[in-house]
């Protein structure tokens, strides 16, 4: 088909991947005889396997919201979208292999766990029945916290991602060749039925998988929180693909206009995800509960450099420099803002997971860069291989004209 | 001489806007366009210079801004510390995130405020003010292109005449050129 992958992009794909799987050997050599090392190593996938995960799914809600408010502009676009979305695919493998040895092993990891029944060692405390006979609280958080209910949940949510990418994928194929208005009607009923679901998915997923991990907090926000994360990092992927694909010489018909849509989500989303950040952290600060305040002052305790530092990122860098609207048409300004943001949202990730699993002994150093940048190459290689699978402009969407012609 | 203007009706926003860019590529000088609503990218076509508007928007934000820092630090600081829940009542950098949704909020209202009312003044639209509007039926359902005799040099006006003509117009009119105020 017309987009294909580059002799040159898979190189510096592969050598990302390369670069990253030896960055991550050689902090494994320096941390194995450490007490922490099996710790790192699930937590690090965790959070790797987690953040690219949600990319493709924040990708999938979008896709989902375009279809069920029938939204025309962003058709131009949909195959980026959808190629970002078919990432589900793999993150749901990975997230499911780190799950099982999670399960297999009580919520630690192998070598983690030597005696049982301490906390240290352990991603879910609340899966080694020796901590959970003498903690009351975790007690009383079940069946919500049990392996039987979090795998029923689980393969329940990811069935839906599931189903729901590949018929939209499906569909959106189909189109081309039919036409008609007949699967637009279709994918505008699926796709306000897959908000509905993803509504309560988005925030009991993130309970089981990511809060869960401080066992003993919880946070009414926190699915909001983490699905704010996840819609932001999918709109500066999508936006770092267009311009990618734009300098290729691909996508003739998306304009300023769409790039600048693309950027006002990126502005907007940086937004709703700093004003929930502040939203959880000032009602806990507020409120100074200590077993509620606790989570937060172990973070700015332990970690004060990766917690503002990552939310200055996530929200001064977007908030300033895409202000104006001449910037959110710049690919260069847009370039530095999306890159900025992506790191930025990995270190929001990381602080969601470290702390709760090594305490304070975290720290960013030749594992966690190598890892995500291996999962980095891994991610950009199957999205961009999605892109070669069908033409990068649909055909016989309804809304196709008024996409070419978007002007604002 | 007095400045002559000539005005020309549309009755479509899509046909004025056709009219406006041939009339623009063949040299002639739009000077304004009257319409009752907005005709969307006719200002990049008649050469409407980029609003100012957001700049003048940004800085009343920081206008507001200052002023909510400015006044809780006095009032919830400096002048009479008040214990809320044993909040830091001592020092604004510790307290800060209380005071969070009030710099929010004023910053939006001076902004907002700011730049409605920069706004009306400008266009000299405050209520009350009399309308400078050269046909009170570009309020209704007509769309009307201004353009002046002296902004032309280069055109006579029989010139100008045949080539808003050759646009789809429904009337046409040249008089003196007067400022209603």
């Amino acid at each position: 088909m017309e987009f294909q992958i580059s002799a040159k992009a898979k190189k510096t794909i592969f050598g990302v991947i390369g670069v990253g799987l030896l960055a991550f050997i050689i902090g494994i050599v320096q941390n194995i005889g450490s007490e922490q090392f099996a710790t790192r190593l699930m937590s690090n996938l965790l959070i790797d396997g987690f953040f690219f995960f949600a990319i493709a799914l924040g990708a999938l809600f979008f896709l989902a919201l375009q279809y069920a408010t029938e939204t025309g502009w962003s058709v131009a676009i949909k195959r980026v979208v959808e190629g970002v979305a078919s990432y589900v695919l793999v993150g749901m493998v990975v997230l499911l292999v780190v799950f099982g040895i999670l399960t297999v092993t009580d919520g630690g990891f192998f070598g983690a766990l030597t005696n049982h029944g301490h906390h240290t060692g352990h991603i879910y405390q609340w899966m080694d029945s020796e901590i959970v006979d003498h903690d009351p609280l975790i007690q009383g958080k079940a069946p919500f916290l049990t392996k039987w209910m979090f795998w029923v949940l689980t393969i329940l949510y990811m069935s839906v991602y599931y189903l729901f990418y590949k018929g939209f994928r499906k569909r959106s194929l189909q189109e081309d060749l039919e036409g008609g208005t007949k699967i637009h009607f279709k994918n505008f009923a699926k796709g306000a039925l897959f908000l509905v679901l993803f509504g309560y998915f988005s925030s009991t997923s993130t309970w089981h998988w990511l809060m869960s991990i401080d066992a003993h907090w919880f946070s009414t926000l926190y699915g909001w929180y983490i699905f704010g994360g996840m819609w932001c990092t999918a709109m500066t992927t999508i936006m770092l693909l267009v311009l990618y694909l734009k300098k290729l010489g691909h996508l003739e018909q998306v304009n300023g206009s769409h790039i600048h849509d693309i950027g006002k989500w990126i502005f907007a989303t940086s937004f709703l995800w700093s004003y929930l950040f502040f939203s959880q952290f000032m009602l806990y600060w507020y409120a100074n509960i200590p077993e509620e305040a606790i989570y937060f002052v172990f973070r700015i305790e332990h970690y004060p450099v990766i917690y503002w530092g990552m939310f200055l990122i996530n929200f001064i860098i977007p908030m300033l420099v895409l202000m104006s609207a001449d910037a959110k048409r710049n690919s260069g300004i847009l370039m530095f803002v999306c890159i900025a943001i992506i790191i930025g949202h990995w270190g929001d990730v990381y602080m969601l997971v470290t702390p709760g699993t090594m305490q304070e002994h975290g720290t960013i150093g030749f594992m966690e860069i190598g890892l995500f940048l291996a999962f980095a190459g891994v991610f950009t290689f199957f999205v961009l291989n999605t892109l070669t699978k069908a033409p990068l402009m649909p055909k016989n969407h309804p809304y196709l004209d008024e996409s070419k012609h978007h002007h604002i | 001489m007095a400045d002559r203007v000539i005005y020309a009706m549309y009755d479509d926003d899509d046909v004025l806007m056709d009219g406006a860019k041939k009339l623009v590529a063949e040299g002639v000088h739009i000077t304004d366009v009257f319409s009752p609503f907005p005709i969307h990218g006719i200002d990049p076509v008649i050469g409407v210079k980029h609003t100012r508007l957001g700049i003048v928007s940004f800085m009343f934000g920081l206008l507001g801004m200052t002023l909510a820092v400015v006044g809780f630090k006095y009032f919830m600081i400096d002048n009479w510390p008040m214990n809320i829940g044993g909040k830091p009542n001592f020092s604004l950098l510790e307290n800060f995130p209380s005071f969070v949704p009030i710099t929010f909020e004023f910053t939006v209202l001076f902004a907002a405020h700011g730049m409605a009312i920069t706004y009306l003044l400008r266009n000299k639209t405050l209520p009350g003010m009399p309308a400078d509007n050269p046909y009170p039926r570009t309020t209704d359902d007509r769309f009307v292109m201004e353009i002046r005799l002296s902004e032309n040099g280069n055109f006579s006006a029989s010139e100008l005449h045949a080539k808003i003509k050759e646009t789809d117009i429904i009337e046409i009119e040249e008089k003196d050129y007067v400022v209603v105020k």
